[in-house]
Protein backbone atom coordinates (compact mmCIF):
# COMPACT_ATOMS: atom_id res chain seq x y z
CA UNK A 1 0.00 0.00 0.00
CA UNK A 2 3.32 2.81 -0.12
CA UNK A 3 2.32 4.61 -2.98
CA UNK A 4 5.70 6.34 -2.65
CA UNK A 5 7.75 4.07 -3.70
CA UNK A 6 5.54 2.31 -6.31
CA UNK A 7 3.36 4.62 -7.59
CA UNK A 8 3.41 2.77 -10.57
CA UNK A 9 1.20 0.21 -8.81
CA UNK A 10 -0.71 2.94 -7.07
CA UNK A 11 -2.02 4.24 -10.02
CA UNK A 12 -3.00 0.43 -11.53
CA UNK A 13 -4.50 -0.15 -8.53
CA UNK A 14 -6.42 3.07 -8.08
CA UNK A 15 -7.61 2.89 -11.62
CA UNK A 16 -9.06 -0.47 -10.98
CA UNK A 17 -10.79 0.22 -8.56
CA UNK A 18 -12.49 3.13 -10.26
CA UNK A 19 -13.04 1.03 -13.11
CA UNK A 20 -14.70 -1.67 -10.99
CA UNK A 21 -17.36 1.80 -9.61
CA UNK A 22 -17.93 2.89 -13.53
CA UNK A 23 -18.70 -0.70 -14.77
CA UNK A 24 -21.96 -1.57 -12.02
CA UNK A 25 -23.05 2.21 -12.63
CA UNK A 26 -23.25 1.74 -16.60
CA UNK A 27 -24.39 -2.09 -16.28
CA UNK A 28 -26.24 -1.27 -13.19
CA UNK A 29 -29.84 -3.00 -14.90
CA UNK A 30 -27.88 -6.20 -15.70
CA UNK A 31 -26.02 -6.55 -12.23
CA UNK A 32 -28.96 -5.93 -9.98
CA UNK A 33 -31.14 -8.92 -9.63
CA UNK A 34 -34.49 -6.45 -8.55
CA UNK A 35 -35.91 -2.93 -9.30
CA UNK A 36 -34.52 -1.23 -6.90
CA UNK A 37 -37.90 1.18 -5.93
CA UNK A 38 -40.29 -1.69 -5.89
CA UNK A 39 -41.52 -2.22 -2.93
CA UNK A 40 -42.95 -5.78 -1.56
CA UNK A 41 -43.96 -5.08 2.33
CA UNK A 42 -44.24 -8.52 2.92
CA UNK A 43 -40.59 -9.08 2.41
CA UNK A 44 -39.42 -5.71 4.46
CA UNK A 45 -36.28 -6.11 6.53
CA UNK A 46 -34.84 -9.76 5.20
CA UNK A 47 -31.56 -10.91 6.36
CA UNK A 48 -29.27 -11.64 3.53
CA UNK A 49 -29.71 -14.49 1.50
CA UNK A 50 -29.30 -15.92 -1.99
CA UNK A 51 -32.52 -14.15 -3.61
CA UNK A 52 -31.55 -11.02 -1.53
CA UNK A 53 -27.18 -10.91 -1.16
CA UNK A 54 -27.89 -7.45 1.12
CA UNK A 55 -31.38 -7.99 2.56
CA UNK A 56 -34.18 -6.03 2.08
CA UNK A 57 -34.95 -2.37 3.67
CA UNK A 58 -37.92 -0.97 5.43
CA UNK A 59 -40.20 -1.45 2.79
CA UNK A 60 -39.31 -4.93 1.07
CA UNK A 61 -37.03 -3.36 -0.94
CA UNK A 62 -33.30 -5.23 -2.59
CA UNK A 63 -30.39 -3.41 -0.47
CA UNK A 64 -27.87 -5.28 -3.23
CA UNK A 65 -30.11 -3.43 -5.90
CA UNK A 66 -30.31 -0.52 -4.86
CA UNK A 67 -26.62 0.10 -3.63
CA UNK A 68 -25.93 -0.98 -7.50
CA UNK A 69 -27.72 1.24 -8.77
CA UNK A 70 -27.12 4.10 -6.07
CA UNK A 71 -23.12 4.42 -8.13
CA UNK A 72 -24.82 5.88 -10.69
CA UNK A 73 -26.34 8.54 -9.03
CA UNK A 74 -23.62 8.98 -6.77
CA UNK A 75 -21.15 9.02 -9.87
CA UNK A 76 -23.57 11.28 -11.88
CA UNK A 77 -23.37 14.15 -8.71
CA UNK A 78 -19.66 13.65 -8.55
CA UNK A 79 -19.14 14.70 -12.00
CA UNK A 80 -21.44 17.15 -12.80
CA UNK A 81 -20.07 18.68 -9.64
CA UNK A 82 -16.26 18.17 -10.67
CA UNK A 83 -17.26 19.69 -14.40
CA UNK A 84 -19.45 22.77 -13.52
CA UNK A 85 -17.33 24.01 -10.63
CA UNK A 86 -14.43 23.47 -12.38
CA UNK A 87 -15.17 25.21 -15.60
CA UNK A 88 -16.49 28.06 -12.94
CA UNK A 89 -13.29 28.03 -11.22
CA UNK A 90 -11.19 27.72 -14.32
CA UNK A 91 -13.18 30.97 -16.27
CA UNK A 92 -12.65 33.03 -13.08
CA UNK A 93 -9.66 32.09 -11.44
CA UNK A 94 -8.01 32.22 -15.27
CA UNK A 95 -9.67 35.52 -15.37
CA UNK A 96 -8.06 36.83 -12.39
CA UNK A 97 -4.67 35.93 -12.98
CA UNK A 98 -4.58 36.62 -16.46
CA UNK A 99 -6.18 40.68 -15.89
CA UNK A 100 -4.33 41.24 -12.57
CA UNK A 101 -5.93 44.72 -11.30
CA UNK A 102 -8.81 45.28 -9.84
CA UNK A 103 -10.81 42.38 -11.68
CA UNK A 104 -7.90 39.87 -10.36
CA UNK A 105 -8.54 41.96 -6.26
CA UNK A 106 -12.40 41.51 -6.70
CA UNK A 107 -12.46 37.83 -7.54
CA UNK A 108 -10.06 36.74 -5.12
CA UNK A 109 -12.05 38.41 -2.32
CA UNK A 110 -15.53 36.89 -3.82
CA UNK A 111 -13.12 33.78 -3.44
CA UNK A 112 -11.62 34.38 0.38
CA UNK A 113 -15.75 35.23 1.44
CA UNK A 114 -17.04 31.49 0.16
CA UNK A 115 -13.71 29.93 1.86
CA UNK A 116 -15.06 31.66 5.08
CA UNK A 117 -18.13 29.82 5.37
CA UNK A 118 -17.57 25.99 6.75
CA UNK A 119 -18.15 23.98 3.69
CA UNK A 120 -20.96 21.53 4.66
CA UNK A 121 -22.35 24.40 6.54
CA UNK A 122 -22.42 26.59 3.39
CA UNK A 123 -24.15 23.85 1.49
CA UNK A 124 -26.83 22.72 3.85
CA UNK A 125 -27.47 26.77 4.19
CA UNK A 126 -27.88 26.95 0.24
CA UNK A 127 -30.45 24.29 0.84
CA UNK A 128 -32.08 25.37 3.28
CA UNK A 129 -32.64 28.82 2.13
CA UNK A 130 -33.46 27.25 -1.32
CA UNK A 131 -34.75 24.26 -0.74
CA UNK A 132 -33.71 20.48 -0.90
CA UNK A 133 -33.88 18.42 -4.40
CA UNK A 134 -30.99 17.31 -7.26
CA UNK A 135 -30.80 20.52 -8.86
CA UNK A 136 -30.43 22.60 -5.48
CA UNK A 137 -27.77 19.62 -4.04
CA UNK A 138 -25.57 20.11 -7.39
CA UNK A 139 -25.86 23.69 -6.80
CA UNK A 140 -24.38 23.35 -3.39
CA UNK A 141 -21.92 21.35 -3.93
CA UNK A 142 -20.94 23.61 -7.12
CA UNK A 143 -20.61 27.09 -4.36
CA UNK A 144 -18.75 24.64 -2.05
CA UNK A 145 -16.18 23.69 -4.41
CA UNK A 146 -15.60 25.91 -7.48
CA UNK A 147 -13.23 28.08 -5.03
CA UNK A 148 -10.57 25.46 -5.07
CA UNK A 149 -9.89 25.51 -8.83
CA UNK A 150 -9.95 29.05 -9.52
CA UNK A 151 -6.86 29.15 -6.89
CA UNK A 152 -5.05 26.41 -8.87
CA UNK A 153 -5.78 28.56 -11.97
CA UNK A 154 -4.80 31.72 -10.72
CA UNK A 155 -1.70 30.46 -9.29
CA UNK A 156 -0.92 28.36 -12.39
CA UNK A 157 -1.68 31.71 -14.39
CA UNK A 158 0.57 33.96 -12.27
CA UNK A 159 3.43 31.99 -12.60
CA UNK A 160 3.06 31.31 -16.16
CA UNK A 161 3.22 34.98 -16.72
CA UNK A 162 6.12 37.02 -18.79
CA UNK A 163 7.14 33.79 -19.61
CA UNK A 164 8.70 34.19 -23.38
CA UNK A 165 6.37 31.81 -25.05
CA UNK A 166 3.42 34.13 -24.27
CA UNK A 167 4.70 36.99 -25.23
CA UNK A 168 5.83 35.28 -28.55
CA UNK A 169 1.91 34.32 -29.01
CA UNK A 170 0.94 37.87 -27.92
CA UNK A 171 3.53 39.45 -30.64
CA UNK A 172 2.00 36.84 -32.88
CA UNK A 173 -1.43 38.72 -32.93
CA UNK A 174 -2.89 35.75 -30.94
CA UNK A 175 -6.04 36.93 -28.35
CA UNK A 176 -6.64 36.90 -25.04
CA UNK A 177 -8.78 33.70 -25.32
CA UNK A 178 -6.38 31.88 -27.54
CA UNK A 179 -3.85 31.94 -25.37
CA UNK A 180 -5.68 31.24 -22.25
CA UNK A 181 -6.91 27.43 -23.91
CA UNK A 182 -4.01 26.88 -26.05
CA UNK A 183 -1.06 28.04 -23.99
CA UNK A 184 -2.13 28.70 -20.06
CA UNK A 185 -4.35 25.78 -19.70
CA UNK A 186 -2.21 22.84 -20.97
CA UNK A 187 0.28 23.70 -18.24
CA UNK A 188 -2.60 23.79 -15.51
CA UNK A 189 -3.85 20.92 -16.58
CA UNK A 190 -2.17 18.11 -14.64
CA UNK A 191 -2.82 19.94 -10.98
CA UNK A 192 -6.17 20.42 -12.25
CA UNK A 193 -6.56 16.62 -13.11
CA UNK A 194 -5.34 15.69 -9.28
CA UNK A 195 -8.00 18.33 -7.94
CA UNK A 196 -10.98 17.21 -10.41
CA UNK A 197 -10.04 13.70 -8.71
CA UNK A 198 -10.00 14.48 -5.23
CA UNK A 199 -13.34 16.50 -5.55
CA UNK A 200 -15.37 13.41 -7.16
CA UNK A 201 -14.75 11.72 -3.83
CA UNK A 202 -15.48 15.06 -1.76
CA UNK A 203 -18.85 15.79 -3.91
CA UNK A 204 -20.29 12.10 -3.33
CA UNK A 205 -19.48 12.42 0.36
CA UNK A 206 -20.84 15.65 0.60
CA UNK A 207 -23.92 14.46 -1.24
CA UNK A 208 -24.49 11.64 0.69
CA UNK A 209 -23.77 13.72 4.00
CA UNK A 210 -26.77 16.30 2.85
CA UNK A 211 -28.74 13.39 1.44
CA UNK A 212 -28.06 11.60 4.70
CA UNK A 213 -29.92 14.82 6.92
CA UNK A 214 -32.95 14.19 4.38
CA UNK A 215 -32.03 17.40 2.10
CA UNK A 216 -30.13 16.23 -0.63
CA UNK A 217 -31.68 12.85 -3.08
CA UNK A 218 -35.19 12.65 -2.23
CA UNK A 219 -36.32 8.95 -1.55
CA UNK A 220 -37.56 6.31 -3.68
CA UNK A 221 -34.70 7.39 -5.73
CA UNK A 222 -31.38 4.82 -4.67
CA UNK A 223 -29.05 7.16 -2.81
CA UNK A 224 -26.56 5.82 -0.46
CA UNK A 225 -27.16 8.85 2.25
CA UNK A 226 -30.66 8.67 1.74
CA UNK A 227 -30.82 4.60 2.30
CA UNK A 228 -28.81 5.32 5.71
CA UNK A 229 -30.92 7.79 6.53
CA UNK A 230 -33.67 5.56 5.89
CA UNK A 231 -32.13 3.42 7.97
CA UNK A 232 -31.63 5.03 11.29
CA UNK A 233 -35.10 3.91 13.15
CA UNK A 234 -34.24 0.19 12.46
CA UNK A 235 -30.52 0.53 13.76
CA UNK A 236 -31.36 -2.02 16.73
CA UNK A 237 -33.35 -4.51 14.86
CA UNK A 238 -31.41 -4.46 11.34
CA UNK A 239 -27.99 -2.97 11.95
CA UNK A 240 -26.76 -4.12 8.51
CA UNK A 241 -29.17 -1.73 6.64
CA UNK A 242 -27.37 0.91 8.22
CA UNK A 243 -23.56 -0.91 7.26
CA UNK A 244 -24.29 -1.72 3.65
CA UNK A 245 -24.23 1.79 2.35
CA UNK A 246 -21.81 3.30 4.39
CA UNK A 247 -19.30 0.74 2.94
CA UNK A 248 -20.01 1.32 -0.54
CA UNK A 249 -19.43 5.68 0.42
CA UNK A 250 -16.31 4.80 1.93
CA UNK A 251 -15.20 2.72 -0.98
CA UNK A 252 -15.78 4.80 -3.88
CA UNK A 253 -14.58 7.52 -2.03
CA UNK A 254 -11.53 5.85 -1.05
CA UNK A 255 -11.03 5.13 -4.44
CA UNK A 256 -11.00 8.15 -6.10
CA UNK A 257 -8.60 9.27 -3.21
CA UNK A 258 -5.91 6.64 -4.03
CA UNK A 259 -6.50 7.88 -7.66
CA UNK A 260 -5.61 11.47 -6.98
CA UNK A 261 -2.81 10.46 -4.89
CA UNK A 262 -1.29 8.38 -7.34
CA UNK A 263 -2.06 10.87 -10.44
CA UNK A 264 -0.31 13.37 -8.27
CA UNK A 265 3.06 11.38 -7.37
CA UNK A 266 3.30 10.44 -10.62
CA UNK A 267 3.42 13.91 -12.17
CA UNK A 268 5.61 15.34 -9.02
CA UNK A 269 7.58 12.85 -7.85
CA UNK A 270 9.03 15.43 -5.24
CA UNK A 271 5.72 15.87 -3.77
CA UNK A 272 5.67 12.78 -1.84
CA UNK A 273 9.07 14.36 0.34
CA UNK A 274 6.98 17.79 0.62
CA UNK A 275 3.77 18.60 2.31
CA UNK A 276 0.94 16.38 0.93
CA UNK A 277 -1.95 17.17 2.82
CA UNK B 1 3.22 43.23 15.53
CA UNK B 2 0.22 45.63 15.92
CA UNK B 3 0.75 46.73 12.19
CA UNK B 4 0.69 43.61 11.11
CA UNK B 5 -2.42 42.87 13.08
CA UNK B 6 -4.15 45.71 11.86
CA UNK B 7 -3.14 45.22 8.41
CA UNK B 8 -4.94 41.47 8.65
CA UNK B 9 -7.89 43.19 10.21
CA UNK B 10 -8.35 45.90 7.19
CA UNK B 11 -7.96 43.07 4.43
CA UNK B 12 -10.70 40.95 6.54
CA UNK B 13 -13.50 43.87 5.55
CA UNK B 14 -13.81 43.23 2.56
CA UNK B 15 -14.39 39.86 2.78
CA UNK B 16 -16.86 40.66 5.86
CA UNK B 17 -19.21 42.78 3.69
CA UNK B 18 -19.11 40.41 0.93
CA UNK B 19 -19.79 37.41 3.24
CA UNK B 20 -22.75 39.55 4.47
CA UNK B 21 -23.78 40.00 1.55
CA UNK B 22 -23.96 36.33 -0.32
CA UNK B 23 -25.64 35.58 2.72
CA UNK B 24 -28.54 37.97 2.58
CA UNK B 25 -28.91 37.05 -1.10
CA UNK B 26 -29.53 33.37 -0.07
CA UNK B 27 -32.04 34.65 2.50
CA UNK B 28 -33.63 37.00 0.12
CA UNK B 29 -33.77 34.36 -2.54
CA UNK B 30 -35.85 31.81 -0.53
CA UNK B 31 -39.06 30.40 -1.38
CA UNK B 32 -42.12 31.74 0.64
CA UNK B 33 -43.48 34.89 1.96
CA UNK B 34 -42.24 36.16 5.38
CA UNK B 35 -44.96 38.21 6.38
CA UNK B 36 -47.08 35.25 5.79
CA UNK B 37 -44.99 32.93 7.96
CA UNK B 38 -44.72 35.50 10.92
CA UNK B 39 -48.64 36.29 10.57
CA UNK B 40 -50.01 32.36 10.08
CA UNK B 41 -51.37 31.20 13.58
CA UNK B 42 -53.18 28.29 14.62
CA UNK B 43 -56.58 29.75 13.29
CA UNK B 44 -55.15 29.10 9.76
CA UNK B 45 -53.71 31.14 7.21
CA UNK B 46 -53.57 34.96 7.60
CA UNK B 47 -55.86 37.35 6.33
CA UNK B 48 -54.10 38.98 2.68
CA UNK B 49 -54.87 42.59 3.80
CA UNK B 50 -53.16 42.21 6.77
CA UNK B 51 -50.50 40.37 5.30
CA UNK B 52 -49.66 43.38 2.75
CA UNK B 53 -50.21 46.09 5.80
CA UNK B 54 -47.36 43.86 7.61
CA UNK B 55 -45.86 43.83 4.43
CA UNK B 56 -45.46 47.54 4.21
CA UNK B 57 -45.22 48.31 8.04
CA UNK B 58 -41.82 45.69 8.37
CA UNK B 59 -40.64 46.79 4.93
CA UNK B 60 -40.78 43.61 2.83
CA UNK B 61 -42.17 45.80 -0.18
CA UNK B 62 -38.36 47.88 0.15
CA UNK B 63 -36.18 47.17 -3.00
CA UNK B 64 -33.93 44.65 -2.22
CA UNK B 65 -30.62 46.73 -0.84
CA UNK B 66 -32.35 49.03 1.38
CA UNK B 67 -33.48 45.44 3.31
CA UNK B 68 -29.83 44.35 2.65
CA UNK B 69 -28.55 48.08 4.34
CA UNK B 70 -31.49 47.56 7.27
CA UNK B 71 -30.32 44.12 8.25
CA UNK B 72 -26.68 44.65 7.91
CA UNK B 73 -26.79 47.74 10.70
CA UNK B 74 -29.18 45.43 12.96
CA UNK B 75 -26.75 42.64 12.42
CA UNK B 76 -23.78 45.03 13.20
CA UNK B 77 -25.32 45.47 16.42
CA UNK B 78 -25.57 42.14 17.35
CA UNK B 79 -29.53 41.85 16.35
CA UNK B 80 -30.00 38.82 14.23
CA UNK B 81 -33.74 39.08 14.67
CA UNK B 82 -35.81 36.59 15.72
CA UNK B 83 -36.86 33.10 15.27
CA UNK B 84 -39.68 32.37 12.86
CA UNK B 85 -41.09 29.40 14.77
CA UNK B 86 -39.72 30.19 18.65
CA UNK B 87 -39.64 33.48 18.45
CA UNK B 88 -36.42 33.45 20.34
CA UNK B 89 -33.83 35.87 19.65
CA UNK B 90 -31.24 34.68 17.06
CA UNK B 91 -28.39 35.78 18.40
CA UNK B 92 -28.77 34.22 21.77
CA UNK B 93 -30.26 30.90 20.36
CA UNK B 94 -26.94 30.54 17.77
CA UNK B 95 -24.69 31.61 21.26
CA UNK B 96 -26.45 29.06 23.22
CA UNK B 97 -25.78 26.23 20.97
CA UNK B 98 -22.43 27.15 20.23
CA UNK B 99 -21.57 26.57 23.97
CA UNK B 100 -21.98 22.55 23.74
CA UNK B 101 -20.38 22.79 20.15
CA UNK B 102 -16.89 24.34 21.59
CA UNK B 103 -17.45 21.81 24.29
CA UNK B 104 -17.33 18.81 22.10
CA UNK B 105 -14.70 20.47 19.75
CA UNK B 106 -12.23 21.23 22.43
CA UNK B 107 -12.27 17.21 23.63
CA UNK B 108 -12.41 16.00 20.07
CA UNK B 109 -9.41 18.45 19.41
CA UNK B 110 -7.63 16.88 22.28
CA UNK B 111 -8.56 13.38 20.91
CA UNK B 112 -7.07 13.48 17.68
CA UNK B 113 -3.88 15.67 18.54
CA UNK B 114 -2.82 13.14 20.80
CA UNK B 115 -3.65 10.76 17.59
CA UNK B 116 -1.71 12.65 14.85
CA UNK B 117 0.81 14.22 16.54
CA UNK B 118 2.74 10.42 17.74
CA UNK B 119 1.38 9.26 14.70
CA UNK B 120 2.65 11.58 12.59
CA UNK B 121 6.15 11.76 14.10
CA UNK B 122 6.63 7.90 13.96
CA UNK B 123 5.78 7.91 10.25
CA UNK B 124 8.16 10.64 9.50
CA UNK B 125 11.04 8.63 11.61
CA UNK B 126 10.10 5.28 10.50
CA UNK B 127 9.58 6.58 6.57
CA UNK B 128 8.24 3.90 4.98
CA UNK B 129 8.17 1.27 7.22
CA UNK B 130 5.00 -0.72 8.95
CA UNK B 131 3.92 1.84 10.75
CA UNK B 132 4.48 4.68 8.12
CA UNK B 133 2.34 2.47 5.59
CA UNK B 134 -0.38 1.93 8.64
CA UNK B 135 -0.47 6.34 9.15
CA UNK B 136 -1.00 6.23 5.41
CA UNK B 137 -3.78 3.77 4.91
CA UNK B 138 -5.38 5.47 8.44
CA UNK B 139 -5.20 8.86 6.90
CA UNK B 140 -6.80 7.79 3.65
CA UNK B 141 -9.63 6.51 5.20
CA UNK B 142 -9.95 8.98 7.80
CA UNK B 143 -11.10 11.16 4.60
CA UNK B 144 -13.16 8.62 2.79
CA UNK B 145 -15.40 7.25 5.91
CA UNK B 146 -18.18 9.34 6.18
CA UNK B 147 -18.61 10.81 9.71
CA UNK B 148 -21.94 9.61 10.21
CA UNK B 149 -21.36 6.27 8.84
CA UNK B 150 -18.34 6.31 11.28
CA UNK B 151 -20.87 7.52 13.86
CA UNK B 152 -23.35 4.53 13.48
CA UNK B 153 -20.43 2.17 13.27
CA UNK B 154 -19.40 3.59 17.33
CA UNK B 155 -22.66 3.22 18.20
CA UNK B 156 -23.80 0.10 17.19
CA UNK B 157 -20.48 -1.63 18.49
CA UNK B 158 -20.41 0.23 21.74
CA UNK B 159 -24.21 1.31 22.87
CA UNK B 160 -25.52 -1.11 21.55
CA UNK B 161 -24.12 -4.68 21.28
CA UNK B 162 -21.52 -3.54 24.48
CA UNK B 163 -24.11 -1.58 26.06
CA UNK B 164 -21.02 0.69 28.01
CA UNK B 165 -22.13 4.54 26.19
CA UNK B 166 -25.12 6.04 25.83
CA UNK B 167 -26.25 6.17 22.27
CA UNK B 168 -27.08 9.76 21.96
CA UNK B 169 -27.91 13.16 23.92
CA UNK B 170 -26.40 15.78 26.16
CA UNK B 171 -27.20 13.93 29.51
CA UNK B 172 -26.31 16.18 32.91
CA UNK B 173 -25.69 19.15 30.50
CA UNK B 174 -22.93 17.64 28.60
CA UNK B 175 -21.36 15.05 30.63
CA UNK B 176 -18.01 13.14 29.74
CA UNK B 177 -20.53 9.76 29.06
CA UNK B 178 -22.03 11.29 26.31
CA UNK B 179 -19.58 12.90 24.85
CA UNK B 180 -17.19 10.15 23.88
CA UNK B 181 -18.88 8.98 21.38
CA UNK B 182 -19.20 12.24 19.04
CA UNK B 183 -15.95 13.15 20.38
CA UNK B 184 -14.14 9.74 18.94
CA UNK B 185 -16.39 9.96 15.87
CA UNK B 186 -14.79 13.78 15.08
CA UNK B 187 -11.40 13.49 16.79
CA UNK B 188 -10.79 10.17 14.57
CA UNK B 189 -11.56 12.12 10.80
CA UNK B 190 -9.42 15.29 12.59
CA UNK B 191 -6.65 13.17 13.24
CA UNK B 192 -6.62 11.42 9.93
CA UNK B 193 -5.58 14.95 8.03
CA UNK B 194 -3.38 15.97 10.52
CA UNK B 195 -1.18 13.39 11.06
CA UNK B 196 -0.11 13.28 7.85
CA UNK B 197 0.74 17.31 7.89
CA UNK B 198 2.46 16.46 11.02
CA UNK B 199 4.42 13.64 9.19
CA UNK B 200 5.47 15.76 6.11
CA UNK B 201 6.72 19.03 8.20
CA UNK B 202 8.58 16.33 10.57
CA UNK B 203 10.10 15.27 7.29
CA UNK B 204 11.30 18.64 6.58
CA UNK B 205 12.80 19.60 9.72
CA UNK B 206 14.93 16.58 9.84
CA UNK B 207 16.42 17.34 6.60
CA UNK B 208 17.69 20.80 7.45
CA UNK B 209 21.13 21.27 8.04
CA UNK B 210 21.13 21.61 11.57
CA UNK B 211 19.97 17.58 12.24
CA UNK B 212 23.12 16.66 10.43
CA UNK B 213 24.67 19.16 12.35
CA UNK B 214 23.34 17.23 15.52
CA UNK B 215 23.61 13.72 14.38
CA UNK B 216 27.59 14.96 13.53
CA UNK B 217 27.97 16.05 17.06
CA UNK B 218 26.87 12.07 18.56
CA UNK B 219 23.60 13.31 19.63
CA UNK B 220 21.36 9.92 20.24
CA UNK B 221 18.67 9.77 17.49
CA UNK B 222 16.10 9.93 20.25
CA UNK B 223 17.29 13.72 21.41
CA UNK B 224 17.60 14.75 17.54
CA UNK B 225 14.32 13.87 17.15
CA UNK B 226 12.79 14.94 20.03
CA UNK B 227 14.84 17.86 20.82
CA UNK B 228 16.05 19.43 17.44
CA UNK B 229 13.79 18.31 15.14
CA UNK B 230 10.19 18.60 16.95
CA UNK B 231 10.90 22.04 18.11
CA UNK B 232 10.94 23.30 14.57
CA UNK B 233 8.15 20.52 13.14
CA UNK B 234 5.93 21.53 15.59
CA UNK B 235 5.53 25.06 14.19
CA UNK B 236 2.99 24.19 11.45
CA UNK B 237 1.04 22.69 14.56
CA UNK B 238 -0.47 25.74 15.05
CA UNK B 239 -2.22 25.31 11.85
CA UNK B 240 -3.08 21.86 12.25
CA UNK B 241 -5.40 22.86 15.30
CA UNK B 242 -7.10 25.55 13.36
CA UNK B 243 -7.05 23.48 10.32
CA UNK B 244 -8.58 20.78 13.12
CA UNK B 245 -11.03 23.34 14.52
CA UNK B 246 -12.01 23.62 10.74
CA UNK B 247 -12.42 19.70 10.15
CA UNK B 248 -14.85 19.53 13.52
CA UNK B 249 -16.93 22.37 12.60
CA UNK B 250 -17.65 20.88 9.42
CA UNK B 251 -17.88 17.34 10.54
CA UNK B 252 -20.34 18.80 13.42
CA UNK B 253 -23.78 19.32 11.23
CA UNK B 254 -24.18 16.14 10.72
CA UNK B 255 -22.35 14.27 13.80
CA UNK B 256 -24.38 16.38 16.27
CA UNK B 257 -27.47 15.96 14.38
CA UNK B 258 -26.58 12.07 14.76
CA UNK B 259 -26.11 12.21 18.59
CA UNK B 260 -28.72 14.50 19.69
CA UNK B 261 -25.90 16.63 20.61
CA UNK B 262 -27.33 20.05 20.70
CA UNK B 263 -25.01 22.61 19.49
CA UNK B 264 -24.63 24.54 16.18
CA UNK B 265 -24.67 21.91 13.88
CA UNK B 266 -27.60 20.35 15.18
CA UNK B 267 -29.67 23.83 15.20
CA UNK B 268 -28.57 24.33 11.97
CA UNK B 269 -30.34 21.16 10.77
CA UNK B 270 -33.12 21.62 12.59
CA UNK B 271 -33.37 24.65 11.25
CA UNK B 272 -33.73 24.31 7.74
CA UNK B 273 -36.05 21.20 8.52
CA UNK B 274 -38.41 24.22 10.28
CA UNK B 275 -37.58 26.94 7.64
CA UNK B 276 -36.48 29.15 10.27
CA UNK B 277 -35.04 30.87 7.59
CA UNK B 278 -34.05 34.22 10.17
CA UNK B 279 -32.28 31.26 12.09
CA UNK B 280 -30.08 29.68 9.27
CA UNK B 281 -29.06 33.25 8.27
CA UNK B 282 -27.80 33.66 11.90
CA UNK B 283 -25.73 30.19 12.68
CA UNK B 284 -24.54 31.21 8.41
CA UNK B 285 -23.03 34.25 9.71
CA UNK B 286 -21.74 33.56 13.35
CA UNK B 287 -19.46 30.36 11.72
CA UNK B 288 -18.17 32.67 8.99
CA UNK B 289 -16.89 35.15 11.27
CA UNK B 290 -15.85 32.39 13.87
CA UNK B 291 -13.97 31.18 11.14
CA UNK B 292 -12.29 34.13 9.62
CA UNK B 293 -11.44 35.21 13.14
CA UNK B 294 -9.52 31.76 13.79
CA UNK B 295 -7.87 31.98 10.40
CA UNK B 296 -6.56 35.54 12.02
CA UNK B 297 -5.44 34.19 15.22
CA UNK B 298 -3.53 31.04 13.31
CA UNK B 299 -1.58 34.08 11.47
CA UNK B 300 -1.16 36.48 14.62
CA UNK B 301 0.17 33.04 16.52
CA UNK B 302 2.43 32.03 13.60
CA UNK B 303 3.83 35.00 13.25
CA UNK B 304 4.63 35.34 16.74
CA UNK B 305 6.19 32.39 16.95
CA UNK B 306 8.09 32.38 13.69
CA UNK B 307 10.39 35.27 13.66
CA UNK B 308 11.00 34.36 9.22
CA UNK B 309 7.27 35.74 8.56
CA UNK B 310 7.89 38.70 9.80
CA UNK B 311 10.22 39.63 7.03
CA UNK B 312 7.91 38.33 4.48
CA UNK B 313 4.73 40.42 5.36
CA UNK B 314 6.83 43.21 6.59
CA UNK B 315 7.16 44.17 2.33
Amino acid sequence: MNLGTNSEFGTRLAALVVLGLVLPALLAGQIAPHDPEKARPELRLKSPCLDYPLGTDQLGRCIFSRIVFGMRVSLFIGLAVVLLSAMMGIILGGAAGYFGGVLDEAIMRVVDAFLAFPSIFLALAVIGFLGSGLTNLLFSLILVEWTGYARLMRSGVLALRGKEFLEAATGLGASNLYIMRRHILPNVLPSLLVMATLGMGNAILGAASLSFLGLGIQPPTPEWGAMMNDARPFIRAFPLMMIFPGIAITVSVLAFNLLGEAIRIRLDPRSEMRNES
Amino acid sequence: MLAFILKRIILLLPVLLLVSIISFTLFYLSPGDPAEILLTGPQGPPDPAAVQEFRERAGFNDPAYVQYLRWLTKACHGDLGYSYTSGERVSDAVLDSFVPTLKLSLISLIISLLISIPLGILSAVRKGSLIDGLGMVLALLGISVPGFWLAYLLIILLALQLDVLPVAGYGQNGDLQHMILPAVTLGASAAAVTSRMMRSSMLEALQQDYITAARARGLSERSVVLRHALRNALLPVITVIGLNFTYLLNGSAVVETVFAWPGIGNLMTYSIYDRDYPMILGCMLFLAMLFLALNLMVDICYYYINPRTRHESGD
